[in-house]
Formats: C-alpha cells, sequence, structure tokens
C-alpha cells in the first residue's frame, strides 16, 4: 500500500511543528514567556477539531440523504478524533492557564464554552451507544450530531465574544497578531494546524476501515448459518 | 400547513385538558421546587441577592421546562403516533409541537415568577423587557427540548438521555436569557439588552429551522 502523499505530508508538518516550535525563536512577552509556544499546541487543536466536526456533519448529512452506513462510519470516527483533540486541546489550555492566569479553571467563558462543547458530544456517544439497531443509531445520532454541532456555532464563536474574557484576543487583550510583530509565529502555526489536522484524518480513516472491515466479516458469519 | 397546525395545537391542548392531572403535576412541580429553593436558601423577602434571585429562577423553569417537555413524544402510544404519521405532515407536528410547548413553557415560566415574587420577593424594575425575555426563553427552551425529547423517544432510559442531551444544547439560550433578565431586573435602559435580544432570537432561530429540517428524518424512523 504505501504511503499516500498527505500522510508523508503529515509527518513531515509535525516534525517541523514539533521541533521548530520548540526550538524557534519566540518574541519575548511579560507573563508569557516561553509559554507562547502554547500556540503550536493548544490552539492549533481547537482549529483541527473543528475542521473535523465539520467534516462529521458533512457526512451526517450524506447519511441522512442516502441512508448509506458506510457516510455514518466517517461522521462517527472523525467525531471520535474530534473528542480526543478537544480534551486534549482543554488539557494543554488548562496547564497555559495555570502559567498565566494562576488557576488550571478560572471560568472564563472560553473554557466554560469549551467545556460544555465536549459535554455536547459525549453525550452524543452516550445517545448512539443507547441505541440497539444499526440503521436507528446511524439515523438519530446523525440528527443530533447535526443539531448538536448548530447549536456549538454560537456556543464558541458568538458567546465568548459578548462577554469579557481574559482569553488573548477577547476583552481588550491582544490576540495573536497583535504579538506576532515578525510573523515569526505563522511560519510554525500554519503548519501545525494543517500537519495536526492532517494526523487527525489519518487516525479516523484508520478506524473508519477498520469498522468497514468488522461489518464485512459480521455480514459474512451471519450470513453463513 | 397553517390549517393542519392549529388542528394538531388543539388536538394538544384537548388531550391536555382531558389528562388534568399531568397539568396539574407539572404546575405543582413548579410551586414547590420554588418552595424548596425558598427554604434552602433561608432567605426572607428581599434578603436574596439580585444575581441569585435571577439564577435561581431560571434554573428553576429549565428544569420544569425539561420535565414538562419530555412527555410530548411518549405520552401517546405508538399506534397513535402511526396514525399521525400517515395524516400529518412531519412539519406540521414538529411546529404545533413547539408552539404547543411553548405555551405550556410560558404558563410554567409565569407561575414561577408569581410564586417567586410572592415569597421571595420581586426586585423586577423593567417588567415589560423581564416579560419579552420570558416569551423569548419559552420558545428558545420550548424548540430545543421538543426537538430532544423527540430524539430522546427513540431510545431507552429516555429520562437520563433527555437531560444529558438537551442541557448542552440549551445552555447558549439559558446564558443569553439570564443576562437580559438580569438587565431587566436592574432596570438598565433597553438599548442595552438589544443586542442580546438579538443574539437571543437568532440561537432561537437557528435551533428552530434545524428541529424543522431534522425532524422528518427522525420521524420517519
Amino acid at each position: 500500500m504505501g504511503l499516500s502523499w498527505w500522510k508523508i505530508l503529515a509527518i513531515v508538518l509535525l516534525a517541523f511543528t514539533i521541533t521548530a516550535g520548540l526550538l524557534m525563536d519566540v518574541p519575548r512577552l511579560p507573563i508569557l514567556n516561553e509559554t507562547i509556544r502554547a500556540l503550536y499546541f493548544h490552539v492549533t487543536m481547537w482549529f483541527g477539531m473543528i475542521l473535523m466536526l465539520v467534516v462529521s456533519v458533512i457526512y451526517s448529512i450524506k447519511y441522512l440523504r442516502t441512508g448509506n452506513l458506510r457516510h455514518d462510519d466517517v461522521a462517527i470516527e472523525f467525531t471520535n478524533a474530534a473528542i480526543l483533540f478537544g480534551v486534549l486541546g482543554i488539557t494543554t489550555g488548562m496547564l497555559w492557564a495555570k502559567f498565566t492566569w494562576g488557576d488550571y479553571w478560572s471560568g472564563d467563558p472560553k473554557q466554560n464554552a469549551s467545556a460544555i462543547g465536549l459535554l455536547m458530544y459525549f453525550a452524543y456517544l452516550i445517545l448512539r451507544n443507547s441505541l440497539t439497531d444499526v440503521h436507528q443509531r446511524a439515523r438519530i445520532g446523525s440528527v443530533y450530531n447535526i443539531f448538536a454541532f448548530s447549536a456549538f456555532i454560537p456556543l464558541i464563536f458568538v458567546l465568548p465574544r459578548l462577554t469579557d474574557s481574559l482569553h488573548p484576543g477577547n476583552g481588550g487583550n491582544p490576540g495573536f497578531n497583535a504579538y506576532d510583530m515578525d510573523s515569526n509565529l505563522r511560519v510554525v502555526f500554519y503548519p501545525a494546524i494543517l500537519g495536526w489536522t492532517l494526523l487527525g484524518a489519518w487516525m479516523s480513516t484508520v478506524r473508519v476501515r477498520l469498522k468497514r472491515a468488522e461489518r464485512k466479516m459480521e455480514d459474512k458469519l451471519i450470513n453463513q448459518v | 400547513m397553517l390549517k393542519e397546525i392549529t388542528v394538531l395545537i388543539k388536538k394538544e391542548l384537548t388531550l391536555e385538558w382531558r389528562q388534568k392531572y399531568a397539568l396539574n403535576g407539572i404546575l405543582l412541580y413548579v410551586v414547590s421546587a420554588v418552595f424548596i429553593t425558598y427554604l434552602s436558601v433561608g432567605a426572607k423577602q428581599g434578603n436574596l441577592s439580585v444575581p441569585t434571585w435571577n439564577a435561581l429562577y431560571w434554573i428553576i423553569i429549565l428544569f420544569s421546562a425539561v420535565n414538562a417537555v419530555a412527555k410530548s413524544f411518549v405520552q401517546e402510544h405508538q399506534g397513535r403516533q402511526l396514525y399521525y404519521y400517515m395524516i400529518a405532515s412531519p412539519e406540521a407536528i414538529i411546529l404545533s409541537k413547539i408552539i404547543y410547548n411553548s405555551l405550556l413553557t410560558l404558563v410554567l415560566a409565569l407561575l414561577g415568577y408569581l410564586v417567586f415574587s410572592i415569597i421571595l420577593g420581586n426586585p423586577v424594575q423593567d417588567q415589560g423587557m423581564f416579560l419579552l425575555n420570558l416569551v423569548l426563553g419559552a420558545l428558545g427552551f420550548s424548540a430545543c427540548l421538543t426537538m430532544v425529547s423527540g430524539i430522546a423517544s427513540k431510545a431507552s432510559n429516555n429520562a437520563t438521555l433527555m437531560a444529558i442531551l438537551s442541557f448542552p444544547v440549551i445552555i447558549p439560550i439559558l446564558l443569553m436569557a439570564i443576562s437580559i433578565s438580569k438587565n431587566a431586573i436592574d432596570g438598565l435602559d433597553p438599548s442595552v439588552s438589544v443586542d442580546k435580544l438579538i443574539s437571543l432570537l437568532a440561537i432561537n432561530a437557528i435551533v428552530s429551522v434545524t428541529a424543522y429540517i431534522l425532524f422528518p428524518y427522525l420521524w420517519r424512523s
């Protein structure tokens, strides 16, 4: 089989992100100091999560239109990977907050919103597991996935901007554009987003293939009897 | 379509009126919840700080609404649902349920407001804004909860699912409603709340439209 080009790209980009992200010069800023490197490992998690959730919603819509279980496999596995990224994003965010704000959890609107977002997707997993019929599970799961996504977007993009937040980029705090005087950060930041997202997509596709293979074997077993 | 919806709403009202125990039960639920809160916080009239009053009020409304709306797809048995499936379009069904449930939630909210005012005092300075916010909040709650109760009714362990599926989805609406009602209680100028009212309206619209689009898929299974 060999590796397709985008998997090689993912490896190259992530190797670059990790070495350059840890070694390259970053702007020296009070309070932030070296924690500004969280940009490459924390902020990128959220970008990856949202991109994968978008993919998942698209496949949920495809499933509802066609009723083909193969689309549902993609939807659930991309959501799983997105949840993993979300959990990593919230933990790295908490570590960063400990060093800069002084507390792991300071009730910041962005922290709260992302925690609620995760609750939404944990509920999605529980909903799927409490349905036994495969088709019903796929259909109702897809309906909730789309419904939750439509509530998730105002939750993370609109609400935190209406209240004051300590988070960079909110409530009068300078965002990453203001820190980034010499575009040093961008050189690593954009490749990092792409790299992590590709890694997430890679994990999801492996699991999708596993799932399809399992279904095929089950079908074979059932049809033999 | 419009005629279908009015007929279905009338059906819901008649059904509710015939099983008065369910309606009375949920009304009593609100009153006892308020009373329990009153005893637990140990507050005399006007003793409670405004943000606490506000938060307690909305939490009680949220829980009563979840309980009231949870039954909207389970109270009628499978056979009758199949009958509705044959005679009515799914769009008419979801719209009529949302409208009926908003009325129910609004009644609950008003009753809760009345009881709150009597036993915990009424700090609200801008009544008009507070009531407008109640109407919008009730609409949003009902749109979200009706859809979720449709989803949860398909699975077993309905009550738990209803709560865990609806709470995260409803939080944007709840937060908006709480902050507008805080402004109304403090008697701030309405222009302060206009932005938030518009966002609340927008979130309501998003939730209702997604419910409207997705319900036919749910109803078919």
